[in-house]
């Protein structure tokens, strides 16, 4: 075992992977001598001579280059800088990475990895802090994964880089280097696609994950007391693991959904959706769910008050509890 | 049968004054009092530059690309616009967006994180800082064309780095402009290094110019460290766009001095002595030994120069400083022309 943070289970995660397997390259912009701009492949450029690659600025042409290696028979791992930057390539996650195995019945698939860090916080440019995961999750054929803490970080990249599929791997970059946890030495995986419960409770159950999951829980040990708070980290956006939720949702009769999308066809709206079809009559209130606004993610003055805060959170739970 | 050619190019470089301040009057005639003006705004850009890089180290703004080496690309193209033109900067642009008339309280303004760093004055056709690398060079080539279209005797000079001509982006931009004949002057600033990648790695081609070649476009390098040079240079080229002989592109061949941002650590993947080696072409220097010879500068003028400069920064910082936040409802208020009714619901819950 070995404490470490986000970034460093990452890093850890992506060294496993290159030494189990002649097959996976990392490619991306800055990844190589500079280790990335959040210092993510730190060292592995040295380690692994060859297989940690710059490439010229061309997001299009990174992703697009994944695909036709993924197709060939090889495990591309991509980073994109910041998931602000995935736009320029979205028509080929949408009408080639996504669609290749259905396209052709099987023949030819996609095993690729995109990582980007994605969501505010950290005073950033703009462009550098949005939370627009139901792109992807909207995206039929794609998965979508976001870590919350440094255990599933690694466990989750290394099933998603064997992963037949290609997925879309978030880091949650706000508590990148601020959660920390103890990581098993060599390789484990963590399934995709299912849910975790972080927390047992049984007057509500709170889901989220990524970077609003520190908030969420931060949140629930302060209302230690005062309510039993189940809290349900997704992991996995796509596939959903809906029977988690519900399972949750059936024992604590209510739901409080965290995240740090926009409000309007969000996850968020898709979990309370699932949960009104299939659950509606074990619920005692209303479902709820805490968003960011259906506005442009502000610059960074105003981010903080565009992220659900702890207290917006611990209010919404008291709210949903009391009804 | 043998091979036949079926055309062949060649790509230029041009070069007004050289690193030791000499002039080959026979490219284009010089006016001093022109030379010095682009002094004194080079200086008040690196004064600028070195505050803000200051500012955010102080947490006084986020983050913030440096424009230390790139002073005569900047000013030199931007001094060659008229009123009417558009200019499309990314953000290292301090320097373009400060001689073209953009307020230093409001370029502190959008690194310090608050939109109404982009809402100039009317008037002043300078386009919002664009991040995402090269998506802004197309909007170029739809002002440009649209100026063609209006028939207006203006043009649209867009800004961006070397990195940005792997993008699609920059070639369908070109390509589109051209066929067009789009009023589009395409202003590459291949200051070497695309954050830790090196021009070489970039492209296997001689030069950023020659890109243009493929779509039919003049191509021109110049030595971005020469103000004059890349004021002619960016001038002819905008002559042209005017009378509707369509778009150029221009690379000025120029080094970043400074780190890729503050957040960035050069050191990791460059060499220092190449950094001196260029700190031997600094653009100032060479305009110094000029105005020295014209009697237009000595140690008194530097240092009132200096003073005066470090005046006006210091007015910026306490205009941006002293400005009251903006209202929370801002974040609602300018999405659509017309607030609708889900946005107005949310409005209130920040009330
Ligand atoms: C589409 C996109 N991808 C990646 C980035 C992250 N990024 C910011 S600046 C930069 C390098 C840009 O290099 P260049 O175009 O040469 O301009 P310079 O910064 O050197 O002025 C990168 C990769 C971005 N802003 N936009």
């Amino acid at each position: 075992m070995t404490v470490m943070n986000i970034l460093e289970a990452v890093r850890d995660g992506l060294r496993q992977e290159l030494k189990a397997d002649p097959d996976v390259v990392l490619f991306g912009e800055d990844i190589g001598r500079n280790g990335g701009v959040f210092r993510t492949t730190d060292g592995l450029f040295d380690e692994f001579p060859g297989r940690v690659i710059d490439t010229p600025l061309a997001e299009l042409g990174i992703v697009a280059s994944a695909v036709g290696m993924a197709a060939y028979g090889m495990r591309p791992v991509v980073e994109i800088q910041f998931s602000g930057f995935v736009y320029g390539a979205m028509e080929q996650l949408i009408s080639h990475a996504a669609r290749l195995r259905n396209r052709t019945r099987g023949k030819f698939t996609c095993p690729m990895v995109l990582r980007a860090p994605y969501s505010g916080g950290i005073r950033a440019l703009e462009h550098h802090s949005e939370s627009m995961e139901a792109f992807y999750v909207h995206t039929q054929g794609l998965k979508v994964v976001i870590p919350s803490n440094p255990y599933d970080a690694k466990g989750l990249l290394i099933a998603a880089i064997r992963d037949p599929d290609p997925v879309i791997f978030l880091e949650p970059k706000r508590i990148y280097r601020a959660v920390k946890a103890e990581v098993p030495d060599g390789s484990y995986v963590v399934p995709l696609g299912r849910a975790s419960i972080l927390r047992e409770g049984t007057d509500i159950t709170v889901v989220s994950w990524g970077s609003m999951m520190k908030s969420v829980l931060d949140a629930a040990t302060e209302l230690q007391g005062k309510a039993s708070i189940e809290v349900l980290d997704l992991r996995t956006l796509s596939p959903m693991d809906t029977a988690s939720i519900i399972a949750s949702v059936e024992k604590t009769g209510r739901l409080l959904v965290v995240s740090e999308e926009p409000r309007t066809c969000s996850v968020a709206g898709e979990i309370l959706a699932q949960v009104a079809e299939r659950a509606m009559l074990s619920l005692q209130a209303p479902p709820r769910r805490v968003t960011g606004f259906d506005t442009i993610m502000p610059l960074y003055k105003m981010e903080n008050d565009y992220i659900p805060s702890k207290d917006k959170i611990m209010k919404a739970i008291l709210d949903v509890v009391s009804y | 049968m043998p091979r036949k050619t079926l055309a062949s190019f060649k790509v230029e470089y041009q070069q007004l004054m050289n690193e030791k301040g000499d002039v080959d009057e026979k490219v284009a005639a010089i006016d001093p009092e022109f030379a010095k003006r682009c002094y004194e705004l080079m200086t008040l850009v690196r004064v600028f530059d070195a505050k803000a890089v200051a500012m955010q180290r102080q947490g006084r703004i986020g983050t913030y690309a440096s424009v230390l080496g790139q002073e005569a690309a900047q000013v030199g193209s931007a001094l060659a616009l008229q009123e009417s033109d558009y200019l499309l900067p990314t953000y290292r642009e301090a320097g373009a967006l400060i001689a073209r008339d953009s307020p230093m309280h409001q370029l502190l303004q959008y690194f310090g994180g608050d939109e109404r760093g982009s809402a100039y004055e009317e008037g002043i056709n300078n386009f919002p800082i664009a991040i995402p690398i090269s998506s802004q060079i197309p909007h170029a080539t739809g002002i440009g064309w649209a100026m063609r279209l209006k028939g207006h005797k203006a043009a649209a000079l867009v800004y961006f780095g070397d990195g940005a001509s792997s993008r699609g982006d920059f070639h369908e931009a070109i390509n589109i402009a051209a066929v067009m004949k789009a009023n589009a002057v395409f202003f590459c600033q291949n200051n070497q290094y695309a954050i830790s990648l090196p021009r070489e790695r970039q492209t296997l081609a001689e030069s950023i110019a020659q890109k243009a070649i493929s779509y039919g476009v003049e191509g021109l390098q110049v030595d971005g460290n020469d103000v004059l040079g890349v004021h002619k240079a960016v001038s002819d080229a905008l002559q042209k766009a005017y009378t509707g002989k369509g778009p150029t592109l221009i690379e000025a061949y120029t080094f970043r001095l400074g780190d890729h941002t503050t957040s960035d650590d050069a050191k990791k993947y460059r060499d220092p002595k190449l950094v001196e080696q260029w700190q031997k072409r600094d653009p100032l220097a060479r305009l110094r030994v000029y105005l020295r010879q014209k009697m237009l500068w000595d140690e008194d003028y530097e240092k009132s120069l200096l003073e005066r400069c470090a005046k006006k920064v210091e007015d910026a910082v306490v205009r941006y400083e002293s400005t009251p936040a903006a209202p929370l409802t801002d974040m609602f208020d300018y999405h659509y022309a017309q607030l609708p009714q889900n946005l107005a619901e949310q409005r209130r819950e920040v009330m």
